[in-house]
């Protein structure tokens, strides 16, 4: 597949375990996580010790160790989906890989172990291409290149800081769109990186990312919390608020997004139609969400990515705050994230 | 929902096909195209007789017949340029049109089936595309797919579909320079999707198997001046393509690309490439900013009028880069009138006679 070199120490994996047994978990990825540094997060509401087998080098946080570092009266809380955050503020490597607890590494066409980490950091050390689209999906893969048409002043392409997987077998659909399918599972299995294009929106799903976390990681804000928020995927749209957040970050700095490889083969537990009560707050909230988004422009004063995260808070305070308070909620979120990241996650 | 029965469209979709050799590559699309009618344009000699295997319905066109039909506004027509192409698109009386090069044979998937192209331009061009927000798991409408988690549900009708760009395994679309550096590359990896490209977002629009919905875009698809006489070739459905996706973009409309794959047998020379885009390579860098940054006003709600604006800002931003521009601006012009007026009028229709005897 890929002939890049990882190096190890510039990869940190960080595991979100909102299931206390982690060890089927961790036995299927071993192969793929075994060489590199694992940060676990325990979400400060699952009760019990996690199991969590031998055999890697893993560093594991809990509640206590949550409120020893930002302190327990801090507006951002890292529980549910959101712990992980937290592993995104106290890393200290270059790479970060995040990947839910219940997807097992995927199979390709071929039959072979997708190596997820490795796919992942191959996307973030290859440019991307946002300005033009390519028709032959990633230029830098072997045996593709540029089209004919694509203008030459393009082709060296800018820093990709974000990576965003894919899923076979249960991909990530809202409640509704399940519900109404239960039996539907993504087989495709897509081969092709392409670069999102600038100015393009998409929904960014949180359970198979990798980012470069010293080009951007103050923009991976956990900060729209659902009144109702859950501990199924259905019942969250944190990753999708934040993968907004980013998109706008990255078009307003230069940076490029990929989607596409790796998949990961997902197992997600839950009943669709259970969430569905549930969901529909988040499905209710994209409809303003998004048109904010799609319009949203950064001042050009705003060249880091915390300037950036500080200008957004204060726009979505303004526009949207007055449309429901868990916006003002999400601003005044992003805002104590910056802070926290300057004072723990630059360390 | 996907529904397992694909519409053939028989009696509306055009197939259009330039040539300047021969078509025995028919033969292996007979299969699939034989229910269609064909539109030839014949680039070149006139004199020459282009044979077209038996049993297909088709008109030819060579060059005599463009410039009886056309008069003087035949000067838009490019000669000796596959260019000539949308000579087709403009006599078609159908909604769709196809268009494939012919030196494009069927392909293969991974499965070892052949594809019906035709088929996956079809579907590709009854779904809606999605441009206003990007479907990571790409088509949604595709069977086995769908709209993901914080997609709004808004945004999910989709846009009508304009244009539905396929791809080719073997020989890749590249350019002169790159074909130079990698001789050898072949693409053989086969990528399952069709997705939208996202509104505001250019894209280099290969002409070599191409779809799109003639009722919706058609006047846009103008293949500029190629070829003789011309300072620049091969950037002909560059320059649709870009007009076509502003306007598109504009218009509300989609263009997907992806599938479906042909196989590209014929690897242009290179050096004779390379003399045909040098001057393109250059004049690309002043073009994309220029389209990139082109805006249209609200008053221009057909494609026609679209179009129009578009060759007054050609003229006046790109004038200045070369003269050519000019008379591409010109070009444009005469295409929308020529457009209008075979598309338009009935005493048009009747004058226009095709070369070929349509086949039983």
């Amino acid at each position: 597949m890929s002939q890049v070199v990882i190096n190890d120490s510039e990869v940190d994996i960080v595991i979100g375990a909102l299931h206390s047994d982690l060890t089927s978990f961790m036995n299927e990825w071993k192969p793929i996580f075994s060489r590199f540094h694992l940060i676990i997060i325990k979400d400060p509401d699952l009760k019990g010790d996690l199991q969590i087998p031998g055999g890697f080098k893993a560093d594991v946080y809990t509640k206590s160790d949550i409120e020893r570092v930002i302190g327990s009266s801090s507006s951002v809380r890292f529980s549910g989906y959101a712990c992980r955050y937290f592993g995104f503020l106290i890393s200290k490597k270059k790479y970060v890989v995040c990947i839910d607890d219940d997807c097992v590494p995927a199979k390709d066409n071929s039959g072979n172990l997708v190596d997820a980490v490795a796919q992942h950091v191959l996307n973030l050390q290859t440019p991307a291409t946002p300005f033009f689209f390519n028709t032959l999906y990633d230029p830098f893969r072997k045996g593709a290149d540029f089209v004919r048409g694509y203008p030459f002043s393009l082709r060296s392409g800018v820093d990709c800081v974000l990576s965003c997987g894919l899923w076979l077998n249960l991909a990530d659909l809202d409640a509704p769109t399940q519900a109404l399918k239960p039996g539907q599972r993504n087989l495709r299995y897509v081969d092709a990186v392409l670069t999102v294009p600038a100015r393009a929106m998409m929904p960014v799903s949180g359970i198979n990312i990798a980012f470069n976390r010293e080009a951007v990681g103050p923009a991976l804000v956990p900060a729209l919390r659902l009144a109702g928020e859950g501990k199924l995927r259905w019942e969250t749209v944190e990753d999708i608020w934040c993968g907004m957040c980013v998109k706008v970050i990255c078009d307003h700095l230069g940076f490029g997004v990929k989607s596409g490889l790796p998949y990961v083969w997902r197992t997600e537990r839950g009943d669709a139609i259970e969430s569905l009560k549930k969901e529909w707050e988040g499905v209710k909230l994209m409809e303003d969400v998004v048109p904010f988004f799609q319009s949203l422009r950064l001042p050009q004063s705003a060249t880091t990515a915390e300037g950036c995260v500080v200008e957004m808070a204060k726009i979505v305070k303004e526009q949207l705050g007055k449309i429901d308070p868990m916006f003002s909620q999400a601003a005044e979120s992003m805002e104590e994230w910056v802070k926290l990241w300057k004072s723990v996650g630059s360390g | 929902m996907a529904t397992p029965y694909v519409p053939l469209l028989k009696e509306e979709l055009d197939i259009v096909i330039p040539t300047i050799r021969n078509l025995d590559f028919l033969e292996m699309w007979r299969p699939f195209f034989q229910p269609y009618h064909l539109i030839i344009v014949q680039d070149g000699d006139p004199n020459k007789t282009i044979n077209v295997p038996p049993g297909f319905d088709y008109e030819l066109y060579n060059r005599n017949d463009i410039n009886r039909i056309l008069g003087p506004k035949a000067s838009c027509i490019s000669f000796k340029d596959s260019a000539c192409r949308c000579f087709g698109y403009m006599v078609s009386k159908k909604k769709y049109i196809y268009t494939i090069d012919d030196d494009c044979f069927v392909a293969k998937d991974p499965s070892g089936k052949e594809i019906n192209a035709l088929e996956q331009h079809i579907k590709n061009l009854l779904c809606p595309s999605t441009p206003f927000f990007f479907n990571t798991l790409y088509d949604p409408y595709r069977e086995g797919a769908d709209f993901v988690r914080g997609y709004p549900f808004s945004l999910r009708e989709g846009a009508p579909t304009a244009v539905s760009h396929g791809l080719w395994l073997n020989i890749p679309d590249y350019d002169a320079p790159t074909q130079l550096v990698k001789p050898l590359e072949r693409n053989s990896r086969y990528v399952d999707a069709v997705l939208t490209i996202p509104k505001g977002t250019l894209f280099p629009m290969c002409g070599m198997n191409l779809a799109f919905d003639r009722e919706l875009i058609g006047p846009a698809m103008y293949f500029g001046l190629m070829g003789d006489g011309q300072p620049i070739g091969r950037y002909d459905d560059m320059w649709a393509g870009w007009c076509v996706k502003v306007i598109c973009d504009h218009l509300g409309l989609g263009v997907k690309t992806g599938l479906p794959y042909i196989w590209h047998s014929k690897a242009s020379n290179p050096f004779v490439n390379l003399k045909k885009e040098y001057k393109g390579i250059f004049w690309q860098e002043e073009i994309i900013p220029f389209f990139q940054s082109a805006t249209l006003p609200k008053e221009c709600t057909s494609v026609q009028k679209c179009y129009i604006e578009l060759s007054k800002q050609v003229k006046e931003k790109l004038g200045p880069v070369d003269p050519y521009f000019n008379k591409l601006a010109d070009a444009m012009v005469t295409w929308i009138e020529a457009w209008d007026e075979l598309n338009n009028t009935s005493e048009a229709a009747s004058s226009k006679e095709a070369n070929g005897v349509a086949a039983k």
